[in-house]
C-alpha cells in the first residue's frame, strides 16, 4: 500500500514538473543582479546602498543626475528657477505622470513626500527617522504647493549646492495614496512613478521588480529585474560566470585578473564619490598636536615620503586611482591643473632639513579598524605608510581603536597622523570642501576636519560658492579651493576608490554613475533587443 | 517522569534567563558607541545624541535591560535598527529555511556517517575501517567555505548539475504557506518547485553535513566497539545467532545513546545558525541574519536571535532526553 502511495506520488510530481511552466517566462526578457539585501524601500528612510541601488529604478526624483555624470538634469521638474535672494526655489512639474499604483503625481505628492521627513507633526513622520534630512537638507524651512503643478521650496539660507541635493534618493517622491495606505509598513510596499515596478521583495533571497508598461518617458528595454542576494563575492562570481545572474557588484579584487581573461564577461569600473586620505593634524588646540605638522614643509615632505602608486596597485589591486585632489575627478569642479607631490624620498628628506628635523621625527599614525568603502585595507595601507615614513626618518608607530571610538577620537583630534576617508551624499563639492576641509568644520569634538586645517581663505571661498548660483563660478571658485589645499598640504590625499561591477559580455546599456546608483532602464541584452 | 519534564522545562527557563543577562552585558560592555557607528562619518554631535535617544542608550543600563525583558515575556524580541521590521517576525520567515537545510544535512550525515561508523566497528582494523575513518578525519578538518566553493565550481560551474545557491530559481514560482518550501511545493502540487527545492538543497547539505557527518561516523564507530565487547554480545555469539543479527538486534540498540546524543546535540548546533554554509550558499536562514546584524552592529537583533538560539538548542537537548527513556528503559527519571 504504501509503496504504491510513493509511486503515485512521485508519478504525480514528474507530470507536473515537466508539464511546461517554462514556456511562458521565456518569452519575457528577465535581467538578474547579484548583490547584497535591500535594508528598507523607502528612499527617505535608508542610508545603505544596497537599499538605493534598488529604489533607483522604482523612484524618481524631481531632478536627476545626466548617465555617467554629476551634472543635474530636468527628471520630473521640468524646469526650476532660484528666487535672487537663493532663498525661494520654485519647481514646475511634469503633467503627464502617474504613479505606479494610479495615484496622478502632482505638487500635492512632492509635498508629502518633502514635508514627512521635515515636519514633525507630519502624519507619517513617526514612521521613519529620516537620517539624511537631517544630514543633508537642514536649510529647507518648508515645501509648499503653490498649483498642482507648481512647488515652492524655502530655504533658511542661500544654499547653492541645494539642487545637486534634490537629485538624491532621500528626495525621491513616492505615492502618497500608498503611502498611507501602509504607513509604518510601507518600506516594504514601495511605489513611485520610475521605470520599474516592485513585485516583491523576499528578504534575504531577492526582489523583483517589473517593467513600468506606462512610464512616462523612455519605457525599459527588459521585462523584469530581479536583484538575487548573494553576499559573498566568490560565490556572486560562480553564479555570474555559470550565468545563473547577468551581472554583480563588488568582485574580490583577487578575482579581477582572472575576469578580464574570461571572454564571457566584461567589468565595468569607474571612480566613485569618494576620498580616502592621510590627515596631519594641524589644531594647536587638539590633544594630538604636535608641532612638527605646523610646518608645512613637514607636511610636503611627507606627502614626497608615500609611494601612492604602490599602494593603489599592491593593496587597493587596482581598484582605486591615485588621489591628487580631496574631490573625485569625476566630480564637476575636479582641478586637474594641480601637479601632485611625486614620490621622491630625497626631496622629503631634504624638506625635513629643512624644516629643522634633519633627523626625523617621532610621531603616531593611526588607521581605522574597518574597511570602508574608500579604503579595503587600512590596517595595510598604514603599515606600507609606516615604512615610506621609515625611510626618511619619520618613526611613526601605528595606533588603532574599534571604529566607534576612533571616530570618536579622531573627532576630538587625539591623532597626529589618522587615515580617513568620506563616501560624498550628493555630487557638489561643497559636500568634500566644506564637510572635510572647511574651519566651520573644525570644531574640536566633533570635527569632519580632522586635520583640523583652518584657512580663512578656503573658508571665504566656500562661502562665495555656497552663494552663488552660476555653475561657471562655482566651478572657479572651488578649483581654487584645490589650489589653497595642495599647497597647505592638509591631507596627503591617498585614493578615490573606484566601482566595480561585472556583467556577462551580452549585456548591454548599463551606465555607471560616479554616485554609485544603478539604473537599469537602459540596460538589455545583445541580440533579443 | 512527569515531574522531571516539568523540572527540565523550569530549568530550561532559566538558562534562558541567565543567557538574555549575558548577551545583553556582552554588547553594552564591547567598546564603541553603537550611536557613533550608526552616524559613521557624519559627526555631528547633535545627529549622534538624536541617534542615542532613538535606540534608549541614554537611559541607564539596568533599565535598557527590564524594557528588554518586559518585551520578551510578552515574546517580542524588539525590533530591528537596521530593517526596523519585528525581529520575531524575521527569525520566524527565516527559521523554516535554516531547518529544511539542517534536516537535509543530517540526513546526508546519517546516511553516510552511520553506516560507515558500524562497518568499522565491525571491521575493525580493516581496510575499510582505515578508509571510512580518514575520511572521517577528513570532513571534520574541511573548512566549510572552501567545501562549499568547491562544490559550487564542481557540480554548478563545471558539470552544470546543480544550481549555485538559494532557495529556489528566480524562474521557479512557489507560493509560500509554511515557508517550508517542499512543505509548500507539496500543498500547492507544485512539482516544478519541489524538485527545483530539492535540487537546490542538495550542495549546502552536503557541504553543511560533512562535519556532522565524520562526528557521526567516529561515535558511531567507538560506541559500537564499547559495546561489541560486551558480554551479553559475547553470549549472543555463544548461542551461535549470526552476526547479523548480533549487530541489529543486540549491539547496535545500546550503542545508539551517545549516537543519538551527539546527534541531537549537532542538530541543534546546525538550527542555530550554520553562518559559513549560508553565508557561501546565499541561504536565507538564521545565520546569515546574525551575521548581518553584527556587521551592521544591530544589538537588538543580536541579542534577540542569540536568545531564539539558545532557546532552539535547549529544546532540542530536552526531546533528545525525553526520547532516552524510550529508548533505554535503564534510565529513569526521578
Amino acid at each position: 500500500m504504501k509503496k504504491i502511495l510513493v509511486f503515485v506520488l512521485v508519478g504525480m510530481f514528474v507530470t507536473v514538473a515537466f508539464a511546461g511552466c517554462k514556456t511562458a517566462e521565456k518569452a519575457l526578457v528577465t535581467f538578474v543582479f547579484a548583490k547584497g539585501d535591500a535594508v528598507r524601500l523607502d528612499p527617505a528612510d535608508v542610508t545603505d546602498g544596497e537599499s538605493i541601488t534598488v529604489m533607483d529604478n522604482i523612484f524618481e526624483g524631481l531632478v536627476k543626475y545626466k548617465p555617467g555624470s554629476t551634472e543635474v538634469e530636468p527628471n520630473l521638474a521640468t524646469s526650476w528657477e532660484p528666487s535672487s535672494d537663493g532663498l525661494e526655489w520654485t519647481f514646475y512639474l511634469r503633467k503627464d505622470v502617474t504613479f505606479h499604483d494610479g495615484t496622478p503625481f502632482n505638487a500635492d505628492a512632492v509635498v508629502f513626500s518633502f514635508e514627512r521627513q521635515r515636519d514633525e507633526n507630519h502624519p507619517f513622520h513617526k514612521y521613519g527617522e529620516w537620517d539624511y534630512w537631517g544630514w543633508c537638507f537642514g536649510e529647507i524651512a518648508k515645501t509648499e504647493k503653490v498649483d498642482d503643478y507648481t512647488v515652492k521650496i524655502t530655504l533658511d539660507t542661500p544654499f547653492a549646492p541645494f539642487i545637486s541635493t534634490m537629485a538624491m534618493f532621500t528626495v525621491f517622491v513616492v505615492s502618497p495614496t500608498s503611502a498611507n495606505e501602509w504607513g509604518g509598513q510601507w518600506f516594504t510596499h514601495p511605489v513611485g512613478t520610475g521605470p520599474f515596478t516592485f513585485v516583491e521583495w523576499v528578504k534575504g533571497d531577492h526582489i523583483t521588480l517589473e517593467k513600468n508598461p506606462d512610464y512616462w518617458g523612455e519605457k525599459a528595454k527588459i521585462d523584469k529585474l530581479i536583484f538575487r542576494v548573494i553576499d559573498d563575492p566568490s560565490a556572486r562570481l560562480l553564479a555570474l560566470t555559470k550565468g545563473e545572474v547577468h551581472g554583480m557588484e563588488f568582485p574580490n579584487p583577487d578575482d579581477l585578473e582572472n575576469i578580464k581573461n574570461n571572454p564571457d564577461l566584461q567589468i565595468l569600473s569607474k571612480p566613485g564619490l569618494s576620498v580616502g586620505y592621510l590627515a596631519m593634524n594641524m589644531g594647536e588646540d587638539t590633544p594630538g598636536y604636535q608641532e612638527e605638522f605646523g610646518d608645512v614643509r613637514v607636511r610636503r615632505a611627507i606627502a614626497h615620503a608615500i609611494n601612492k602608486q604602490d599602494i593603489i596597485d599592491y593593496l587597493y589591486k587596482g581598484t582605486a586611482i591615485v588621489a591628487k585632489n580631496p574631490i573625485p575627478p569625476t566630480l564637476w569642479g575636479y582641478n586637474d591643473a594641480i601637479q601632485d607631490y611625486e614620490y621622491n624620498p630625497e626631496k622629503a628628506r631634504e624638506l625635513l632639513a629643512e624644516a629643522g628635523y634633519p633627523d626625523g621625527f617621532k610621531t603616531n599614525l593611526w588607521a581605522m579598524p574597518v574597511s570602508r568603502p574608500y579604503m579595503f585595507d587600512p590596517t595595510k595601507i598604514a603599515t606600507a605608510i609606516q615604512a615610506d615614513l621609515a625611510k626618511v626618518g619619520i618613526d611613526a608607530e601605528i595606533v588603532s581603536y574599534d571604529w566607534g571610538t576612533y571616530l570618536d577620537k579622531t573627532d576630538n583630534g587625539e591623532h597626529a597622523m589618522c587615515l580617513l576617508g568620506w563616501t560624498g551624499d550628493y555630487a557638489d563639492p561643497d559636500n568634500f570642501l566644506y564637510v572635510l576641509l572647511d574651519p566651520d568644520s573644525a570644531t574640536v569634538g566633533s570635527a569632519g576636519n580632522v586635520a583640523f586645517y583652518r584657512n580663512p581663505e578656503v573658508h571665504r571661498l566656500n562661502m562665495e560658492a555656497v552663494t552663488t548660483f552660476d555653475l561657471a563660478k562655482r566651478t572657479e571658485l572651488y578649483k581654487q579651493v584645490q589650489v589653497l589645499v595642495h599647497e597647505d598640504v592638509p591631507w596627503v590625499t591617498l585614493a578615490h576608490a573606484t566601482q566595480i561591477l561585472v556583467f556577462r559580455s551580452n549585456v548591454k546599456g548599463f551606465v555607471l554613475y560616479p554616485t554609485g546608483d544603478y539604473h537599469f532602464d537602459a540596460t538589455y541584452f545583445e541580440g533579443e533587443g | 517522569m512527569k515531574n522531571y519534564i516539568l523540572r527540565r522545562i523550569l530549568n530550561l527557563f532559566f538558562v534562558l534567563f541567565l543567557v538574555s543577562i549575558i548577551i545583553f552585558l556582552l554588547l553594552r560592555l564591547a567598546p564603541g558607541d553603537p550611536a557613533k557607528v550608526i552616524a559613521g562619518e557624519h559627526s555631528s554631535p547633535e545627529i549622534i545624541e538624536e541617534i542615542r535617544i532613538r535606540l534608549g542608550l541614554d537611559k541607564p543600563l539596568i533599565t535598557q535591560y527590564f524594557i528588554w525583558f518586559k518585551q520578551i515575556l510578552r515574546g517580542n524580541l524588539g525590533t530591528s535598527i537596521q530593517t526596523r521590521d519585528s525581529i520575531m517576525k524575521e527569525l520566524l520567515l527565516r527559521f523554516p529555511n535554516t531547518f529544511e537545510l539542517s534536516v537535509f544535512a543530517m540526513i546526508f550525515a546519517g546516511l553516510i556517517g552511520f553506516p560507515a561508523g558500524i562497518i568499522s566497528a565491525v571491521r575493525r582494523y580493516s581496510f575499510l575501517d582505515y578508509v571510512s575513518m580518514f575520511i572521517a578525519l577528513l570532513g571534520v578538518s574541511m573548512p566549510v567555505f572552501w567545501l562549499g566553493i568547491m562544490l559550487m565550481m564542481i557540480f554548478g560551474v563545471k558539470l552544470d548539475l546543480l544550481p549555485i545557491g538559494g532557495r529556489l530559481s528566480v524562474y521557479t514560482s512557489l507560493k509560500p504557506i509554511t515557508h517550508f518550501y517542499l512543505l509548500d511545493s507539496l500543498i500547492t502540487l507544485n512539482g516544478r518547485a519541489f524538485i527545483d527545492t530539492l535540487k537546490h538543497l542538495i550542495l549546502p547539505s552536503i557541504a553543511l553535513g560533512t562535519i556532522p557527518m565524520a562526528f557521526i561516523a567516529r561515535i558511531t564507530r567507538s560506541s559500537m566497539l564499547d559495546v561489541l565487547n560486551q558480554d551479553y554480545i559475547r553470549t549472543a555469539k555463544s548461542k551461535g545467532l549470526r552476526q547479523n543479527t548480533v549487530i541489529r538486534k543486540h549491539a547496535l540498540k545500546n550503542a545508539m545513546i551517545p549516537i543519538l546524543t551527539t546527534a541531537g546535540t549537532i542538530f541543534a548546533l546546525l538550527m542555530g545558525g550554520a553562518i559559513l554554509t549560508e553565508t557561501v550558499f546565499s541561504w536565507p536562514g538564521i545565520g546569515k541574519y546574525v551575521v548581518q546584524a553584527v556587521y551592521a552592529r544591530d544589538y537588538p537583533v543580536v541579542q534577540g536571535s542569540v536568545l531564539f538560539i539558545a532557546f532552539l538548542i535547549a529544546v532540542t537537548n530536552l526531546t533528545v532526553d525525553i526520547l532516552y527513556a524510550y529508548l533505554d528503559p535503564r534510565i529513569h527519571y526521578q
